[in-house]
């Protein structure tokens, strides 16, 4: 096993294919490991880490706190609604005083874009991005990538399809980022206030017609779209999208092939998805809620091998 | 470097098939025993004892397993080189059995420790007995002992004893070294 070419997790960009083909065959072990018996494993044990989240979640800090857990290292948990954040300290005095604590690492989630990269600049401690604004979301992507290998055997020359709200998604960004480092061709499907204006920059192609992605593409991953831009004026309104840009069972029927149906949750069934796509079985959303855990395992794994001891 | 042959092929041969034979007077028919390959190189001995066994007692059903004890390691962030993890498999569950756990050379038994760590997340065994093709004695970190042992060598730590594999070396030879 080899070592990560990083000290942080800040983003998908700052890995390079080595380093996500790494975290996946540490993934692997770790995934044998969650379906033991005794789903824990004693390496690190004298680790200490801090889940900072300043914006709400829900699985990603459950998938943090379990991967910590079955890893044996002690954690602490702070969520921002209920801390000092709101009597006005400022972030790094947030972490500072976290870190007088002698916590060895930080997993942050945090509004503001940049607020990870800007922690690993300013703070002693390594750093893991649980999602930074419509910046990253590192381990999403990471999870995703590695479901795409677990079911079609590797993410090369895959044609993934990203669809929904991509301007506003960290999910689509880390994704892109991830899936071109592993070879795959990436689209992107939305209406054209979704997508970004340059994102051909990145490498992908675009397509506002759902059908036509539909038929070009292996895997779909759908994006939440998030109730509260509703009122941006951003599509007229969400029984529009979702008849214009909603997977249903009848388009999926329509095409010649089965594709594999991805979503990072939380679903709003009925939107972007309707229930019987989400629970069918080309849908693998619960699947990736499991390689959450192994992937979030073998990161923190391999950046805590980096931490000298004393 | 200097090097000396510790078990020619003939004589790793006849260790192995001598290895069997005890084993079978502590577990008759093996129906209540596992047998655990510590990865990476045990497993390599235990695919041999299992080999010899079937060829002693034709038609016998043994449960052989692989376990990765990286994880379980007490030199975790402790080691210039990062440590390589390898396969787990067990195909069996362990409450109540005897095990019989395998590696290919007792040194200072850091190795065992972890293994038994890493075997309790299958269950509870009834028993746990260690099988060695090689013991370097005078050397223990931990109060441990194996209980088979193919051959005993008495080594200074600046020595090393290499097993080899017919799987990977083309032949079965253990050498020690010693480094001038």
């Amino acid at each position: 096993m080899g070592e990560l070419s990083v000290d942080h997790l800040l983003g998908i960009k700052q890995l390079n294919k080595e380093d996500i083909q790494l975290i996946f065959e540490t993934a692997d072990h770790f995934k044998e490991v969650i379906n033991r018996p005794i789903k824990k494993v004693p390496s690190l044990r004298d680790i200490t880490i801090a889940n900072l989240f300043f914006e709400n979640s829900t699985r990603t800090r459950i998938s943090f706190e379990l991967a910590e857990k079955r890893l044996s290292a002690d954690t602490i948990n702070f969520s921002a609604s209920s801390s000092s954040v709101k009597k006005g300290e400022t972030l790094i005095d947030t972490v500072n005083n976290i870190l007088s604590m002698k916590v060895d690492m930080i997993v942050m989630r945090h509004p503001e874009p940049g607020a990870a990269v800007f922690l690993a600049k300013h703070v002693d401690s390594r750093i893991i991005n649980a999602g930074d604004g419509t910046h990253e979301h590192p381990t999403q992507a990471l999870l995703d990538s590695y479901s795409i290998r677990e079911k079609l055997g590797s993410v090369k020359s895959k044609k993934v399809l990203i669809l929904g709200d991509v301007t506003h998604s960290r999910v689509a960004l880390s994704n892109i980022f991830a899936l071109n480092k592993l070879g795959a061709e990436v689209m992107v499907c939305g209406p054209p206030t979704l997508i970004p204006k340059h994102i051909k920059e990145l490498g992908v192609q675009v397509e506002y017609n759902l059908e036509k992605a539909l038929n070009w593409c292996d895997v779909v991953i759908t994006l939440r779209i998030q109730l509260e831009r509703q009122n941006e004026k951003l599509f007229p309104s969400l029984r529009e999208y979702a008849m214009v840009y909603g997977l249903n069972k009848n388009l999926l029927d329509s095409l010649n092939k089965k594709i594999l149906i991805m979503h990072p949750g939380p679903i709003n069934r009925g939107v972007e998805i309707t229930s019987d796509v989400a629970d069918s079985k080309q849908a693998i959303i619960l699947d990736q809620v499991e390689n959450g855990v192994a992937i979030r395992m073998a990161i923190l794994y391999l950046l805590a091998s980096k931490i000298d001891r004393g | 470097m200097n090097e000396n042959v510790i078990l020619d092929p003939v004589h790793f041969n006849l260790t192995i098939k001598r290895l069997c034979f005890e084993l079978i007077e502590n577990h008759d028919d093996f129906s209540q025993s596992v047998i655990i390959g510590l990865q990476p190189r045990g497993v390599f001995l235990a695919n041999h004892i299992k080999k010899e066994l079937e060829n002693i007692i034709p038609g016998i059903q043994l449960k052989v397993g692989k376990l990765d004890i990286t994880f379980y390691r007490d030199d975790f962030r402790r080691r210039d080189t990062p440590i390589t993890a390898n396969e787990t498999e067990m195909n069996f569950v362990i409450e109540n059995k005897k095990v019989i756990m395998v590696d290919d050379v007792f040194y200072t038994g850091r190795s065992l420790r972890s293994g038994l760590d890493a075997m309790l997340a299958f269950g509870r065994p009834q028993k746990v007995e260690m099988l060695v093709l090689i013991e370097r004695k005078y050397s223990r970190d931990y109060p441990l002992q194996p209980d088979y042992i193919g051959k005993s060598v008495d080594s200074l730590s600046s020595q090393r004893v290499k097993v080899y594999w017919e799987e990977t070396e083309k032949k079965n030879l253990v050498k020690l070294y010693t480094i001038k």
